[in-house]
């Protein structure tokens, strides 16, 4: 891996990493999003500092150039992000679905007590 | 309080609700009529009121599946021991619904079907249609073992084990036909199909348009799938 290679990586994890601080700081990002982000970003960090790591790792998988191992992973990253989506939106989806079916009972319940206040107001 | 309600999700039927429900008014006159009104743009929801429905309103249009959960909770919330379910667009054959609920009431099944193809003079569906149905009737037969014909209607009546069933996560609310007959049939209810008449949509609007019927029969199979997949513990009542 050439310097410059090295030092754009460096500089693309940090700002990854300090940028998802930041959101969570704001409150704008939740902790259990953060979590992949950090981890991905830590982990590309310590595979460039540590090159014979990802060198390693690299002759592992099979894979001919180091930085086929690095687009790999944030490839695997990415899907596993995309899982945790899909996986939370089911759930929202569930309690949405909970969410309206429970305001419609509710709504019924409330409009037949307003009505029944009324005509006990009037008859009063 | 009537001990039967019928429930007949709607979403935009303000042209065909108000004639459903007198019809099932001057049928049953004892039963309750429930519309789910699935956030409907249209008047669906003052026109069933004014006819004589209790409705139940959701905000935003949440599908059919969702809607008849809706009608389940509130039946079971309610106490009423059987419901008659029913389209609010007119295609069922309303005066049917004491034949419908006769065999549930009777004791001799948990569940009751309307078949559209075992009443002499239904309407036949589109051909593709047919196809789909009896893609769905065979796969069904052969899961459960017994004689389906009709998998995909939504003319029903079922007892209150049924109804408290249905109110839990193991309704599929995406698309609950088929696979709802699998779940009934792994939990052990008992099913019998019921002859009925259907007439065509009078509108012509369908659930059922452009690609969504090949998606429908994936989703589906899918659904069916994995339901047999399923721990059966799950499904113990």
């Amino acid at each position: 891996m050439t310097l410059k290679q090295q030092i754009f990586s460096i500089i693309v994890s940090l700002v990854v990493f300090f940028f998802t601080i930041d959101l969570v700081r704001k409150k704008r990002l939740r902790e259990e999003y953060s979590l992949l982000w950090l981890g991905t970003s830590i982990l590309m960090l310590v595979l460039i500092i540590r090159y014979d790591w990802l060198l390693y790792l690299t002759s592992l998988i099979g894979a001919v150039l180091p930085t086929t191992t690095l687009f790999l992973g944030s490839i695997l990253f990415l899907v596993l992000l995309a899982v945790q989506f899909s996986i939370k939106i089911s759930r929202l989806s569930n309690q949405v679905k909970d969410l309206v079916q429970e305001n419609a009972l509710l709504r019924y319940e409330f409009e037949k007590s307003r009505i029944a206040n009324e005509q006990v107001v009037k008859e009063n | 309080m009537s001990d039967t309600i019928v429930i007949i999700p709607a979403f935009n039927e303000e042209h065909g609700i108000a004639s459903v429900i007198s019809k099932i008014k001057a049928h049953a006159p004892d039963f309750d009529v429930l519309v789910i009104n699935d956030g409907s743009a249209d008047r669906t929801k003052a026109v069933a009121k004014e006819a004589g429905a209790i409705v139940l309103t959701h905000n935003f249009n949440m599908g059919y599946g969702v809607a008849i959960q809706t009608g389940y909770k509130f039946a079971h919330e309610k106490g009423y021991s059987y419901i008659i379910q029913i389209d609010g667009d007119g295609q069922h054959d309303p005066t049917f619904i004491s034949e419908l609920l006769e065999p549930v009431k009777n004791g001799d099944v948990d569940f009751a079907l309307g078949s559209r193809f075992l009443w002499f003079d239904s309407y036949r569906p589109s051909f593709t249609r047919r196809l789909g149905i009896l893609f769905f009737r065979k796969l069904v037969t052969v899961i459960i073992g017994r004689e389906i014909t009709d998998p995909t209607s939504g003319y029903q009546a079922f007892n209150r084990d049924v109804i408290k069933f249905f109110t839990t996560d193991v309704f599929p609310c995406d698309y609950p036909d088929a696979d709802m007959l699998i779940t009934l049939n792994l939990a052990g209810f008992r099913v019998r199909e019921v002859p009925v008449r259907m007439f065509a949509n009078p509108t012509g609007k369908t659930m059922h348009s452009g690609a969504k019927p090949l998606y429908y029969m994936i989703k589906m199979c899918l659904s069916i799938f994995v339901t047999l997949l399923r721990n059966r513990k799950l499904y113990r009542r």
